[in-house]
């Protein structure tokens, strides 16, 4: 009871307070719509404007997602190879944290001009922002393992293929899933900035195209509306993968054991 | 030049084994040791002395600077118990048990078979399924000596396994031991710094003295008598007790 008490009604009502206090605010002091528009304005906005803003919203999505998908392949892959390897390690590694501490803005354009398609390009780019997490948590999680354990294993001679399958992979799994965590609000970053730098119009245009568009039309409404759903989006993520840990690790680890969802 | 060669099954020698560790640390200075095949040893000495070293060494996990240890048993047949359970955290008790079948290609059928007779043979019956966070301290252990045993070993090598629990379950597990210890003739080498543990466990005990960890002291322990409660009440165990502690108290002074 004071569980979900806290959990959903006291942010429920924070947010409706500050909405009240905002729209109370902008009629008050006769703020015009287009300096800043009430919640209620931009609510109105997003449910005229869905034609167009629903199919940027999936767009949007459909970047971050498949961003996401190809940051876990290769960051877990890399991860593994890393930890099998030393000398893969000290030769790749630096170069994983230069992509890393690269200003996404600064090579975007670059990466706009190599890949020579949009979709390709605002991948690479959200890409580039979401695997250094998954990469880096996941060979913490890799190499964190138990030596007693790792003995026991070469005891057994597990060998190496079944020492990784059996110990180090699970044991990395509550690691992976905190680094995923991260990386799933970064692809949607990601994807955004790479849409405001390649400023791409046309009909599979995403959400920051929408803002920039209806920036250039003074639609300021609409550009709140786009700003909403991109929030939506980015809780919708994380609350996704906050599931997801916990299904994964509510029966042993005890970040999530003895923890509702 | 260090070697390993096969002693007769399920015994082991030492012989002026060396282990000076990477950083320089001299851990074992000229131990030889021969244990007998069946026979239960307790190693014996002060925290640091190489205890858990010689241990690791006499199981293949690390290899000595000098000298050669035979033991008749080969990695598989060698059964661990760490200080700590060490269990696999995202296993159920009957999987970690089964973990070594799991291992060596048993199929699941007979894994989980084995598996189950021995966590039933420690008295965890009924708690196959259950997670290693919801067992106790004691509970824990008892699945660690599970899996440790349940490939018939012909050497169980144990580090202080009763070291973070209370004293009731200690006796309680102490008793368990000898128990399996007799039912499968397995060789156990036992490392403890508990002078009562020793002396009411054990046919023979070993004592070390602070590193780098030499054999001190190397006492026969009388093994007519039955192991029991009644025991360690006995003049006999007392008597032990205070040999081993003398030959403890020698150790630290040396
Ligand atoms: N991997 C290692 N590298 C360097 N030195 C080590 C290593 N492992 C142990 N030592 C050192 O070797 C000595 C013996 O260690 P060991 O763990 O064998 O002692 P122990 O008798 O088991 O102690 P305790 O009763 O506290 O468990 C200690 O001084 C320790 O610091
Ligand atoms: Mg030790």
């Amino acid at each position: 009871m004071s569980g979900a008490w806290s959990r959903f009604a006291a942010p429920a009502i924070v947010g409706l307070v500050v909405l009240a206090a905002w729209e109370i605010a902008v009629r008050t002091g006769g703020v015009p719509p287009y300096i800043l528009p009430g919640p209620l304005l931009i609510a109105r906005t997003l449910v005229a404007d869905w034609g167009t803003l629903a199919p940027a919203l999936v767009a949007t999505l459909r970047i971050a997602a498949l961003a996401l998908l190809a940051a876990v392949v290769v960051g877990v892959a890399l991860a593994v190879l890393f930890t099998q390897s030393r000398w893969l390690e000290r030769s790749l590694l630096p170069y994983a944290i230069v992509l890393q501490v690269t200003p996404i803005v600064s090579i975007a354009p670059l990466i706009i001009v190599w890949a020579n398609d949009v979709t390709l390009s605002l991948l690479i780019c959200a890409w580039i922002v979401a695997f250094f997490p998954i990469l880096s948590n996941t060979m913490l999680g890799l190499n964190s393992v138990d030596h007693n354990l790792l003995g026991l294993f070469q005891l057994y001679g597990a060998g190496r293929w079944r020492t990784l399958l059996h110990l180090r992979l699970p044991a990395a799994l509550p690691y992976f899933l905190g680094g995923l965590r991260i990386s799933g609000g970064l692809a949607l970053i990601g994807a955004v900035v790479a849409e405001f730098v390649a400023g791409a119009g046309g009909s599979g245009s995403g959400l920051a195209y929408r803002i920039l568009e209806a920036g250039y039309q003074l639609k300021i409404p609409r550009m709140f509306a786009a700003l909403v759903l991109i929030s939506a989006a980015g809780i919708a993520i994380h609350l996704l993968l906050a599931a997801l840990s916990h299904l994964l690790l509510r029966r042993w680890h005890d970040s999530e054991a003895g923890r509702a969802l | 030049m260090s070697e390993v060669r096969a002693a007769p099954a399920g015994a082991i020698a030492l012989r002026g084994v060396d282990k000076t560790y990477a950083n320089g640390t001299r851990a074992i200075d000229g131990v030889s040791l021969e244990i007998a095949a069946g026979s239960f040893v307790s190693v014996l000495g002060p925290s640091g002395c190489g205890k858990s070293t010689l241990l690791r060494m006499i199981a293949g996990l690390i290899v000595p600077t000098d000298g050669r240890i035979e033991t008749g048993a080969r990695g598989r047949e060698i059964g661990f118990v760490f200080q700590e359970p060490t269990l696999l955290p995202w296993a159920t008790a009957e999987a970690n048990v089964a973990l070594p079948l799991r291992l060596m290609g048993v199929d699941a059928a007979d894994r989980r078979e084995r598996a189950r007779q021995m966590l039933a043979r420690v008295g965890l019956e009924g708690f196959e399924g259950a997670w290693p966070r919801e067992l106790s301290g004691g509970m824990k252990m008892r699945v660690s000596i599970a899996r440790a045993l349940v490939d018939r070993p012909r050497v169980l090598l144990l580090d202080e396994p009763f070291a973070a629990l209370d004293e009731i379950a200690r006796h309680r597990l102490n008793a368990d031991l000898l128990d399996l210890w007799r039912e499968t003739g397995v060789t156990v080498v036992f490392v403890t710094h508990s002078v009562f543990e020793s002396a009411f466990l054990s046919q023979r005990i070993v004592v070390m003295s602070a590193r780098p960890g030499r054999i001190v002291a190397d006492l026969a322990v009388d093994t007519d008598q039955t192991r029991d409660e009644a025991f360690r009440t006995s003049p006999a165990y007392g008597a032990t007790c205070r040999r081993v502690s003398d030959a403890l108290r020698e150790a630290m002074a040396a």
